[in-house]
């Protein structure tokens, strides 16, 4: 692990290994492979190098999870295809979906293969296990070297990596005679053969060697063919069917989490199937789909053993060249790491250039000068001093800014600062406000400019002395002074024509045509707006909300109501003309929710009845769902400009639109949501939205989305010191200029991505300045800025870089970036952008960073072990792979979603948490760690969390304890829990009450609701869940991350060559 | 003599018809000569108490171009069962059901005594009356207040049957839907948009067989009688919706800053209205009644902007082509009326303003739908109040005293053409053998649409004699003409009235005599009147003086005694001696003269002038005055300033006011308190007696008149020295300067007038009287200058001392 951070140098082996293994070591030290791992390595690194001796390594581990194995050796084939897919672009992922096909088939066989395999898992280790033992494994699966800095698996990666065209000639007899599938074909054939003969245990042993014998030849071409070809395999094919076969065979207990797993030695036996064989056939016969691991339980163990084991002839040769998962560099270990390291102190930021601690992390913020890293995220805190150096590493400079992000009850919110009738004290030149960063001089009588060294006199009434260390003595006093995050209070020069603004509103536009009716929405919103309307959000500590509010319901034409407090009863007005709209009446639409109780309840009650026998099945939008029903293509395009300039005009009058979507056909996401998105609202969208179903979470949402607290008529600004400029920026906002980021509103969960470049050279010395400030109208009708500064290192060394950079800003800047990149490019070409865009970042790092080493070993940077898996993930995500069932408005919809993430959101976004529950004993309070998104980690003897955020899944194995379920489910059998509900019954053990009292936790931390789906094991919906396993091959057609990983260091060693 | 003005009353009374002459004129040439035309004022609706409708349909003549309706005039063969049409001398068999008729069995359409009856038709399902109330919003609290109460107080007078629809507007325009129970909804229009009929309809929901629950299904009132759309209701099911909609009616809530006007969208609302009730019930007696406190200022119709500092448009304005809004707004109007008088309905407008109101635009709303006009200074006031009551009074059935959607056809015999009509009607362009090519008011068609009506509403019918001179009529022959008016009774049911008349030809060479006593002055005098009134419209005010003075002058030259160069004997005989007078007063009448009028008021002066019966618009032309003393009983004077005495009290009547005037002597003892004092009980009876008068016609008149109560010195006075004969002052009239600041001298005094008429009659036969002549001695032209404000200096006119 230790290697991992220090990025660059370790020798391949030895230290990438351990690095990586780190996690896993504890689990290799313990198997008895150690002594196996020369051999093995050899042999692996000869066909396949990292890959390969992954999936052994895994094996070794897995013998507990035996099941993996035999999956694995179904799934080499698959792994090929997913390499090939990756050679051959997207083209493959059509395949894909045969691939998974024929996955099943063979998973079931391997089900039924005896544990055998978990002797040859360690057998395998043992070869591989060279030197570093365990470590060494790992690395050599990783070959790619998933490991942090170092590259552990030299000589294993070189193999593997090596070009295609060793591929090619041992491939020969495989049909993917693509790069990756020559790969696996390759060693395939031998391993098989060799597996073939050895028994199922033996055989496993033997496929290391074979593998090694394969490698040999293969040694000249890369191991990429390899890689691919065993991990897929390995994790893929073994994961869904076999693994779970093979974990009912085995005791539950083996379920455990990989940590466990390494510890124990081949504890159970896989069992090993025979059935995967025919899962290689699959593979030649260019289908690879199996995306998913086999071992569930045992995620990480090297899948390929096991396979090998299980597999008695042919197919074998796959096994050996995957990469075990638990090798790479894994997700849950890194969150964990940064857990226990730095979760336990405040982030002080008093430091300039400070990484933060992940955002996974619960940690403290004390501000001492710089914003928050609730505010203000960067790719990296160290910038490069020349754009030269940044075009070279190819790191995205971003900021991810979230001004009015909610703080937790421990942090003060910023302060709020009166300057009197002058207002805020700035720069004359550059016009940025009063920091911590401006340097006082002359004894305080002027002061420097920190962004543009402006030289600026300072009015008298804020004249202050200076101590002796040149600073205001009274800075500890001043918030602006002292503080990275403040706010001024606006005068009335910041206001819209010089007025100062009159309370903000809220209005409700509720559909009343006759699907809402129908479908009860509209009673059970009046309901609940009548209760809800208690909640508007308040300023501090103010008796009732200065918000005022209005009601419209619409079908084909739009109903305004008066509902001032003085009449008897509602008014309401019919406004027909929908071409040329305007609001009918002044007085009495937007009202005191107090003043004008009595008619508000009067009029939420009679909406459901006044309607309720309405014919009209016409909405306003329905033209615009005409227009859009032709031409998928430009379907993710807004179709119309009239919404733009809605939009646009919206923003000039300060309106925010939210957006609550009920479709039960297709409604033109794209084309709706560039309101809200223009104006800094949001969109819910729930599809075939039913009252018993949906009402938790349309009311949850409601209620969240009328109670946050929301800035109006917001501008936002971002100034930098002299050498960068913000450049670009994204989120759901409205530009008129290039610098002015426009917003209609603003809550506490929008997020502002902004893009810096060079324009001229930095100075190590002084270091780069933020300043973001953003003027609003507060929920009480205040006008203020806010402000958040951040002071940034610059660097003249690329280490230095790549030492501060932080991967999930990465990602979030990157999954904007591309999910913008789709409106005007291909997918494919977006895609690609993306993996040419990450393999320069890594390449970069290994050329000038990591110490010299074989070219064969895939080296990342510590900071950014996980690219490759969170880009992944990205790249698989619903908008840039979408699958046959994802709806183009769905795309829509997760696309507009994503442009206004913060950090914390799109990390669990595009890496779902995987919880078990029944893992921990029950009286623990602590949540219980995750496990890696892949189908080789879940045990059917047990019940898993998922949530990405705005999904939320409990996957019931299908073994699972008849005892778990009557205490969860309150019936007796697994059959008899009903798939697809979306309560848990309200029970009173303490399983029950845990499980609910983590979803409700769950649920807490995300700004929407989230809906739970129950999916048993091999039940129809279990697709829809397997989905989110997002290390696994994707049914649309996804790489697994093994396969990604291998395809990365093959487009790195391109580039480094 | 007598006889003849008992035959003119008496056919007046029974038929409601004044020929302006009684005895024809043979041929085309003569009638031509006879200069005032061949016409008739025909009242269709007059009441008639002791006319009970027949419960029967009529007998048409069978031929396809005739269909006359049997009358006492025709033939008719009892034993062959047979009748000759009097006007295509067709021969038609009698329907079955008169099987029974003989000489002494007849029906009642062959009694003399019927010559005109009413027939009601059992055909179709009554349709309900309809009411929409289109309501100005832009108005100050006591206003709106007030009109609030008058439109609660008329809904207690409808029948509970009929249909109500309430449409209010400001800045924006809303339709309520009245059958809402718990919640009050409208639908909202932008007040500045332009909206076709069908874009009103569909927003409104209108085209759609719309909601099952509310029974709304417009169209066909024929087959369901008590149809309704949502906007429309009977009045007994909504009776407290709208009463409580009316109370909650607020002053339009949009701001009006400074130095503006509100928004009012009157044109839009009309529009809207319009279209609503085209697209529920056309050909349906409906009554649209727009209330207006001021002028429309945005979008079509609009007839001034929001900034106060432009005023509206006067008469100058119009004259400079200075009018911005004018002709848009009127051509707005003009197409809103048109299409309701296609559908049958009417439009009112009641608009109560201190300043203009639009009503020049918008008054061909009422004047081709035979609507109301009402123009008063408050909605607050009592003239209003009572007039809109007024609206609703019965007749002695207890019907309203008023009917929708009427055709008028005249039928004439074949000596005679129909040449127009003037009155509140449309032409229906029904071209037929009764057309004349010449156009008098509305011709070109013996069919008009008058969609609204009272008992009192009358037209002015011209004819022309086609006749030629070298066909002459047998002696003793008679011209008929049929009046067959079909319309929608207020009782709901379809009625035909049919008035035939015949008069007798004579040869106006031989029997000039006869024609000229049978000439009818008044019915003469009003006529023309009409036809000026109606030129008015569209020529210069000066070209129609001239036009009047040209007609008087030829119509005195041929009917005037006269001896040669001897002005002083010039003489016209009894039945003409009326007629110069009427066209003196007329020439100053606000019908004719717009100088110190607004365009509103001319608007609305001649609007109920092309409506009234007889006796009112001979008031309307020459306001009647009445003299109060101990002397004797009131007695009626000469409206003359003569008749201004110090010990008289006078009532004036000139249809639009009623100025009760206290002598200077009276009015000192009045503020003496004698009338207070017993002993001069005489003197309070005095005072009480014109007061009594005044409210006696007050009662009686619609609109309710101005009623002005003053006194020698007073103010208000000026009402009554406007109106009588300056004769006190007409030396005066010669004064450098004071012409044109003193209004009661325009026109000079009547003595003058008819001094100059007698003298250019003497003058004019004894030239030739040409155009040249009427030029060159320009009393016409230079005199009528000096009224138009400032572009005459008749004064300085060499022309006219040298007439003088």
């Amino acid at each position: 692990m230790n290697v991992n951070q220090s990025a660059p140098p370790v020798p391949p082996f030895g230290q990438p290994q351990p690095v990586y293994p780190g996690y896993h070591q504890s689990g290799y030290g313990g198997q008895p492979g150690s002594t196996a791992p020369p051999t093995s390595y050899g042999a692996y690194n000869g066909p396949v190098p990292g890959y390969q001796q992954t999936p052994p390594p895994g094996v070794s581990r897995a013998p507990p999870s035996s099941e993996a194995p035999p999956a694995s050796t179904a799934q080499a084939p698959c792994g090929q295809a997913a390499y090939g897919q990756f050679g051959q672009g997207d083209v493959q992922n059509g395949p894909s979906s045969t691939v998974q096909m024929q996955r099943f088939p063979g998973s079931q066989p391997f089900g039924s293969v005896p544990l055998a395999p978990v002797v040859s898992q360690p057998a395998v280790l043992q070869p591989f296990g060279p030197p570093p033992t365990s470590a060494q494994v790992t690395a050599q699966l990783a070959g790619m070297q998933i490991s942090g800095a170092v590259a552990p698996a030299l000589p294993p990666v070189g193999l593997g990596y090596g070009p295609p065209t060793s591929l090619a000639s041992a491939s020969g007899s495989f049909p993917n005679s693509g790069l990756y599938g020559s790969y696996p074909q390759g060693q395939a054939p031998p391993l098989s053969q060799g597996q073939g003969h050895l028994g199922a245990q033996p055989p496993q042993r033997s496929a290391p060697p074979q593998a090694s014998s394969f490698t040999s030849p293969a040694s000249g071409g890369p191991r990429m063919p390899s890689m691919t070809g065993p991990l897929l395999p390995g994790q893929g094919f073994g994961g869904p069917s076999v693994s779970q076969p093979n974990h009912v065979s085995s005791p539950p207990p083996q379920a455990l989490p990989p940590g466990s797993q390494m510890t124990g030695p081949p504890g159970p036996p896989p069992p090993m199937h025979s059935s995967q064989q025919p899962g290689y056939q699959l593979q030649q016969n260019g289908s690879f789909g199996p995306a998913r691991g086999p071992q569930p339980n045992y995620g990480s163990p090297y899948p390929g053993a096991s396979t090998f084991g299980s597999q008695p002839g042919p197919p074998q040769p796959l096994p050996p060249k995957r990469l075990d998962p638990d090798a790479i560099p894994s997700p849950i270990q890194v969150i964990e790491d940064d857990r226990n390291n730095r979760g336990s102190e405040p982030f002080v930021t008093g430091v300039r250039g400070q990484v933060p601690p992940l955002v996974t992390t619960n940690f403290l913020v004390k501000d001492q000068g710089n914003a928050s890293p609730r505010y203000i995220r960067c790719t990296s805190y160290n910038i490069p001093c020349t754009s030269d150096m940044a075009k070279q590493a190819q790191v995205p400079l971003a900021a991810v800014i979230k001004p009015l992000a909610r703080l937790p009850p421990e942090e003060a919110s910023p302060y709020v600062v009166d300057h009197g009738e002058s207002g805020p004290l700035r720069c004359n030149r550059c016009k940025a406000y009063m920091c911590p960063f401006m340097q006082f001089i002359e004894g305080g009588r002027r002061f420097q400019c920190c962004f543009c060294s402006c030289i600026n006199d300072v009015p008298p009434q804020y004249f202050q002395h200076l101590d002796h260390t040149g600073k205001r003595v009274d800075a500890y006093d001043r918030p602006e002074l002292s503080l990275g995050s403040y706010e001024f209070l606006a005068t009335v020069d910041y206001c819209k024509n010089n007025k100062f603004p009159s309370p903000p509103a809220f209005i409700f536009m509720i559909d009343v045509s006759y699907n809402a009716i129908r479908s009860g929405l509209v009673r059970l919103l009046c309901e609940e707006l009548k209760s809800l309307l208690d909640f508007l959000p308040r300023e501090g500590g103010a008796e009732e909300s200065a918000i005022r509010v209005g009601f419209v319901t619409y079908n084909k034409v739009l109903h305004f109501y008066n509902v001032k407090s003085s009449l008897a009863q509602p008014q309401m007005m019919v406004v027909s003309d929908v071409a040329d709209m305007f609001v009918p009446l002044l007085d009495g639409f937007l009202v005191n929710v107090s003043e004008s109780r009595a008619v508000i309840t009067s009029l939420l009650d009679q909406i459901p009845e006044m309607f309720a026998d309405t014919r009209e099945t016409e909405t306003v939008f329905a033209p615009v769902i005409q227009a859009g029903m032709e031409a998928l293509k430009t379907l993710f395009q807004p179709q119309t400009g009239a919404y733009q300039t809605l939009a646009k005009e919206c923003v000039a009058q300060g309106c925010c639109v939210d957006l609550f979507l009920f479709p039960n056909q297709y409604v033109d996401v794209a084309t709706l949501s560039v309101v809200p998105q223009l104006t800094g609202g949001s969109v819910y969208k729930y599809a075939c939205f039913q009252v018993e179903n949906d009402q938790e979470r349309f009311l949850s949402d409601l209620r969240r989305d009328v109670q946050k607290v929301v800035g109006f008529d917001a501008v936002m600004r971002v100034r930098t010191s002299t050498g960068i400029r913000a450049v670009d920026f994204f989120g759901a906002f409205y530009m008129s200029n290039t610098t002015d980021v426009e917003l209609a509103g603003l809550d506490g969960d929008k997020t502002v991505t902004v893009e810096f470049k060079h324009d001229d050279r930095l100075n190590e010395e002084s270091g780069a300045l933020l300043q973001c400030a953003l003027l609003y109208t507060s929920c009480a009708g205040q006008r203020r800025l806010r402000i958040h500064n951040l002071a940034l290192n610059c660097c003249t060394q690329l280490a230095d870089l790549y030492r501060n950079c932080e991967t999930d800003t990465l990602i979030n800047y990157m999954a904007k970036f591309a999910y913008r990149g789709v409106l005007n490019s291909p997918v494919k070409t977006v895609r690609d952008t993306l993996i040419t865009q990450c393999a320069q970042i890594l390449a970069c790092y290994r050329k000038n960073c990591a110490s010299p080493s074989s070219a064969g070993q895939l080296i990342l940077p510590e900071c950014m072990k996980l690219l490759p898996v969170y880009l992944n993930c990205v790249l698989k995500s619903d908008v840039l792979q979408p699958g046959a069932e994802v709806t183009t408005d769905d795309r829509a919809y997760v696309r507009q979603l994503v442009t206004s993430m913060d950090v914390a959101e799109t990390n669990v976004f595009f890496y779902p948490r995987l919880l078990p529950l029944t893992k921990s004993p029950i009286e623990s309070a602590t949540e219980p760690p995750a496990v890696r998104a892949s189908e080789e980690r879940l045990s059917n003897g047990d019940i898993y969390l998922l949530e990405n955020g705005l999904n939320l899944f409990l996957w019931v194995g299908a073994s699972v304890q008849q005892g778990v379920v009557q205490s969860l489910f309150s019936v007796s059998s697994f059959s008899q829990i009903t798939s697809g509900l979306s309560v848990l019954p309200v029970l009173d053990n303490p399983l029950s009450k845990k499980v609910r009292g983590l979803i409700d936790s769950l649920r807490a931390q995300r700004s929407r609701y989230m809906k739970l789906i129950v999916v048993k094991q091999e039940d129809k919906l279990e697709m829809l869940f397997k989905h989110f396993l997002v290390e696994d091959k994707s049914l649309s057609g996804g790489a697994s991350y093994v396969d990604f990983l291998c395809h990365m260091h093959k487009e790195i060693r391109q580039l480094l060559s | 003599m007598a006889t003849y003005l008992e035959f003119i009353q008496q056919n007046e009374e029974r038929d409601g018809v004044r020929f302006s002459w009684n005895v024809w004129p043979s041929s085309r040439l003569e009638a031509t000569r006879m200069v005032v035309p061949l016409a008739c004022l025909l009242t269709p609706l007059k009441e008639r108490p002791d006319l009970p409708p027949v419960q029967y349909e009529p007998v048409l003549c069978s031929r396809p171009t005739c269909k006359a309706i049997l009358n006492p005039l025709c033939q008719v063969d009892y034993r062959a069962k047979l009748w000759a049409c009097n006007f295509c001398f067709q021969r038609n068999q009698f329907p079955p059901a008169y099987t029974g008729i003989s000489e002494v069995n007849q029906p009642a359409e062959l009694m003399p005594q019927f010559s005109t009856i009413e027939y009601v038709i059992q055909r179709g399902a009554p349709s309900p009356l309809i009411f929409l109330y289109v309501v100005d919003t832009c108005l100050e609290e006591d206003d709106l207040q007030a009109l609030k109460e008058s439109l609660q107080m008329s809904l207690s007078l409808l029948p509970p049957d009929a249909l109500v629809g309430l449409i209010t507007f400001g800045r924006m325009v809303q339709v309520h839907e009245l059958s809402c129970e718990g919640i009050s909804k409208s639908y909202v229009f932008r007040g500045t948009k332009d909206l076709t009929a069908k874009q009103i309809q569909d927003m409104l929901g209108l085209t759609k067989p719309a909601m099952p629950m509310q029974q709304a299904r417009p169209g066909q009132p024929q087959e369901h009688p008590f149809v309704s759309s949502r906007f429309l209701q009977p009045i007994h099911k909504i009776d407290m919706n709208l009463t409580d909609l009316l109370g909650e009616l607020q002053r339009d809530p949009w701001p009006v800053t400074q130095g503006k006007r509100p928004l009012r969208s009157t044109g839009v609302a009309l529009s809207i209205a319009v279209g609503l009730l085209e697209g529920t019930f056309p050909n349906t007696g409906a009554r649209i009644m727009l209330f207006t406190g001021g002028p429309p200022t945005q979008g079509p119709g609009m007839v001034v902007g929001d900034e106060l500092k432009v005023p509206i448009r006067s008469w100058h304005d119009i004259e400079k082509d200075n009018a911005r809004f004018m002709k848009k707004a009127t051509k707005h109007y003009e197409m809103l009326a048109n299409r309701t008088a296609t559908n049958g309905h009417c439009i009112d407008i009641y608009a109560c303003a201190l300043d203009q109101t639009g009503l020049l635009e918008m008054k061909c709303c009422a004047n081709l739908t035979g609507g109301h006009m009402v123009m008063g200074d408050s909605f607050n006031t009592s003239l209003f109040k009572q007039t809109f009551q007024r609206i609703f009074t019965k007749d002695f059935n207890g019907d309203f005293r008023m009917a929708f959607g009427a055709t008028l056809e005249v039928k004439t015999s074949r000596e005679l053409k129909v040449a127009g009509a003037i009155g509140p009607c449309v032409s229906l362009n029904v071209k037929g053998p009764c057309v004349s090519e010449n156009e008098l008011g509305v011709g070109g068609t013996s069919q008009w649409k008058i969609c609204g009506m009272d008992p009192t509403s009358t037209l002015g019918i011209y004819f022309e004699v086609v006749n030629q001179h070298n066909a002459p009529i047998p002696q003793g022959g008679r011209g008929a003409i049929q009046f067959v008016t079909q319309y929608q009774h207020s009782s709901t049911q379809r009625r035909i009235r049919v008035t035939t008349i015949a008069r007798n030809w004579a040869d106006a060479q031989s029997q000039l005599r006869h024609i000229e006593a049978a000439f009818d002055q008044e019915a003469a005098a009003v006529l023309m009147a009409r036809l000026g009134v109606f030129r008015a419209e569209s020529e210069e005010g000066p070209d129609v003086l001239r036009w009047l003075d040209r007609q008087l002058i030829r119509l005195c030259q041929k009917f005037g005694q006269y001896n040669k160069e001897d002005p002083t004997s010039f003489r016209l005989s009894d039945s003409f001696s009326l007629y110069p007078q009427f066209m003196f007063h007329l020439r100053r009448s606000p019908f004719l003269q717009v100088f110190n009028n607004s365009p509103d008021e001319s608007s609305y002066y001649r609007h109920h002038f092309a409506r009234q019966d007889l006796t009112q618009s001979l008031i309307m032309i020459q306001p009647i005055l009445y003299s109060y003393s101990f002397h004797g009983p009131p007695e009626p004077v000469l409206l003359d300033s003569s008749s201004i005495l110090a010990d008289r009290i006078l009532l004036m009547d000139t249809f639009f006011q009623i100025v009760i005037y206290l002598g200077e002597t009276i009015a000192q003892w009045r503020k003496a308190g004698y009338q207070d004092m017993p002993e001069y009980e005489n003197f309070k009876h005095l005072l009480q007696a014109p007061l009594d008068d005044a409210q006696e016609i007050l009662q009686a008149r619609f609109p309710m008149p101005r009623y002005i109560n003053t006194e020698h010195g007073g103010s208000q006075a000026r009402f009554l020295l406007s109106k009588v004969n300056p004769s006190q002052t007409h030396n005066n009239l010669y004064a450098w300067g004071q012409v044109r600041n003193c209004q009661v001298s325009r026109g000079g005094g009547q003595a003058l007038f008819e001094k100059l008429v007698s003298k250019w009659i003497s003058l004019a036969l004894e030239t030739e009287f040409t155009q040249v002549f009427c030029w060159g001695w320009g009393w016409g032209g230079n005199f009528e200058y000096c009224s138009w404000g400032g572009r005459g200096h008749w004064c300085g006119s060499p022309a006219v001392h040298s007439i003088i």
